[in-house]
């Protein structure tokens, strides 16, 4: 299932633009993200995906449909939603949320937690924190149930809006992984929203780089953008020009040792 | 206590009749309130006018307004009806700001993730916005009970028999502990109403039960942050909200 962006444009009755003539597409079973600062509409264009926002001008289609010929609450339930940190029923046990969409679609609710069992424990939670309240878990508990919940209807299409950007750096790095394995077994369509440079460029298939106004700055693999940013608004995103993006080889014991700008070695060439 | 045990049967009736007036009007005034506090949680504009009007309606003397009530509506003055009608306006009065002031205290977050998750319009009102304020609009919905409970016994001076029976019974025939007998009936039972809400609130919100530090047992996962949001309860302001989150655990 592909999305594709065509011409979308946001603007505000104050006049301001969010999104300007924004043309994109993601391939099916492709992972697109979205970065740039806050204010460069990445989450705008996201949520024109599950008409969250309808663009001004311009259509946004799912395999070639248009959405806005979509029913609004089927298309939602249709599309997986990862929400940023605090986006879980609160009022809902962890098995109850992560059945929520599958309840909706009027699946029997024993059978929805059955499945939400399976997938508790498949983003790595024990099922027994089922029975909790979203406040009982840790923030990056949480959004493994973020994730889970998204996953329960099956659904084709992700969307992921900064969900794992409030979470401590380590735990943002193994959810980043598991997401990364998931992904590889489950090869959903994904369009991610981000301001982690790095989260894009360890999730992202492809990488748009967003500047203020819902411009595009960049739109490339993470290798093409590392080898040749567009512009110094890119080189300064991507921080180029930062000591760990600038790696060079040292010959040590005959060895090449990869070493960053500050001469701290990062790893040996295999 | 000679009097009392005199008495008893019908102090008891008098009791269970200020019940059935105080019910009615409470429960009233949550519906109507919550209309209308939705309303004013709406649409601002309209919601300032609307909260407005209550609060100046409940500043119209009981007496009157039990005057009023019966013409407007063409019941007699006497009829319980007519009671219940006038303490459900100054239930809503008293209610619908906080009404307003529940729905304003929903996570954002978390109502546009139930939107983006597919819940429709209706959905999202029963299932999300309903259920989360109810912390705020039990608070709210405590008030209100005492205080009819309280305003109930003002139908006594039209004739309607409540626990207010007592006060004026009491004090035009001099009898001190009739008089007493109805002071104290009285609160003991806006008391048990309001002990009733809360149990009723706690039943209602058991998410809102949790003890600190029970995030920490039963991990799988290596996650090293901290449990998000131990004590996430909203408190409201200004209103009797004593009945802070039971510090309990079901497990």
């Amino acid at each position: 299932m592909g999305i594709e962006f065509r011409g979308v444009s946001k603007t505000y009755p104050d006049g301001t633009v969010a999104v300007a003539e924004f043309s994109c597409e993601v391939p099916s079973h492709r992972t697109l993200a979205l970065v740039g600062t806050s204010g460069s509409g990445k989450t705008t264009l996201m949520r024109m995906v599950n008409r969250m926002i309808d663009p001004t001008t311009g259509t946004v289609l799912i395999d070639g449909k248009d959405v806005r010929s979509l029913e609004k609450v089927a298309l939602r339930r249709s599309i997986g939603y990862v929400p940023q940190a605090g986006g879980l029923l609160p009022h809902r046990r962890v098995i109850d949320n992560v059945a929520t969409v599958p309840v909706l679609n009027g699946v029997a609710k024993a059978a929805a937690r059955e499945t939400a069992d399976g997938l508790l424990a498949k983003v790595g939670l024990d099922p027994a924190l089922g029975r909790r309240f979203p406040g009982q878990l840790s923030g990056g508990q949480q959004q493994r149930v973020a994730v889970a919940r998204a996953l329960a209807a099956d659904p084709n299409i992700l969307l992921m809006d900064e969900p794992f950007g409030a979470v401590d750096p380590i735990v943002r790095r193994d959810l980043q992984d598991e997401l990364l394995a998931l992904q590889s077994e489950l090869g959903k369509t994904i369009v991610l929203v981000t301001h982690d440079i790095d989260e894009a460029f360890r999730l992202g298939d492809e990488v748009v780089i967003l500047r203020t106004g819902g411009v595009i700055a960049q739109v490339g693999t993470p290798q093409q953008i590392v080898a040749d940013p567009a512009d110094d608004f890119v080189r300064d995103f991507v921080g180029s020009d930062r000591a760990e993006r600038t790696l060079r080889t040292v010959e040590m014991d005959g060895r090449r040792v990869v070493v960053d700008g500050d001469d701290r070695p990062v790893g040996v060439l295999a | 206590m000679t009097w009392l045990e005199a008495n008893r049967s019908w102090v008891l009736e008098l009791l269970w009749q200020h019940l059935l007036l105080s019910v009615p009007a409470v429960a009233i005034s949550v519906v109507v309130a919550v209309v209308l506090g939705r309303v004013a949680w709406r649409w601002p504009r309209v919601g300032s006018v609307v909260l407005g009007v209550a609060s100046l309606l409940y500043s119209v003397p009981a007496l009157p307004l039990l005057i009023v009530v019966p013409v407007l509506l063409s019941i007699p003055l006497r009829s319980e009806t007519n009671l219940v009608v006038a303490l459900a306006v100054y239930g809503t009065a008293l209610l619908a700001g906080t009404a307003a002031d529940a729905f304003r205290t929903v996570d954002v977050r978390v109502r546009e993730a139930a939107e983006a998750m597919g819940y429709s319009r209706r959905g999202l009102f029963w299932r999300i916005d309903l259920p989360l304020s109810l912390p705020v609009l039990i608070s709210g919905i405590r008030v209100v009970a005492v205080s009819t409970v309280s305003l109930v016994t003002i139908g006594a001076l039209v004739g309607i028999s409540s626990l207010g029976s007592l006060l004026t019974d009491g004090f035009q025939r001099g009898i001190r502990e009739e008089v007493a007998t109805g002071v104290i009936a009285t609160m003991v039972l806006a008391v048990l109403l309001d002990l009733a809400v809360v149990l009723a609130g706690r039943a209602l919100t058991p998410w809102q039960r949790r003890v600190r530090g029970d995030a920490r047992t039963a991990r799988t996962t290596p996650d090293r942050d901290h449990p998000a949001g131990t004590a996430g309860t909203t408190n409201p302001a200004g209103t009797a909200g004593t009945a802070g989150p039971a510090a309990e655990v079901s497990a």
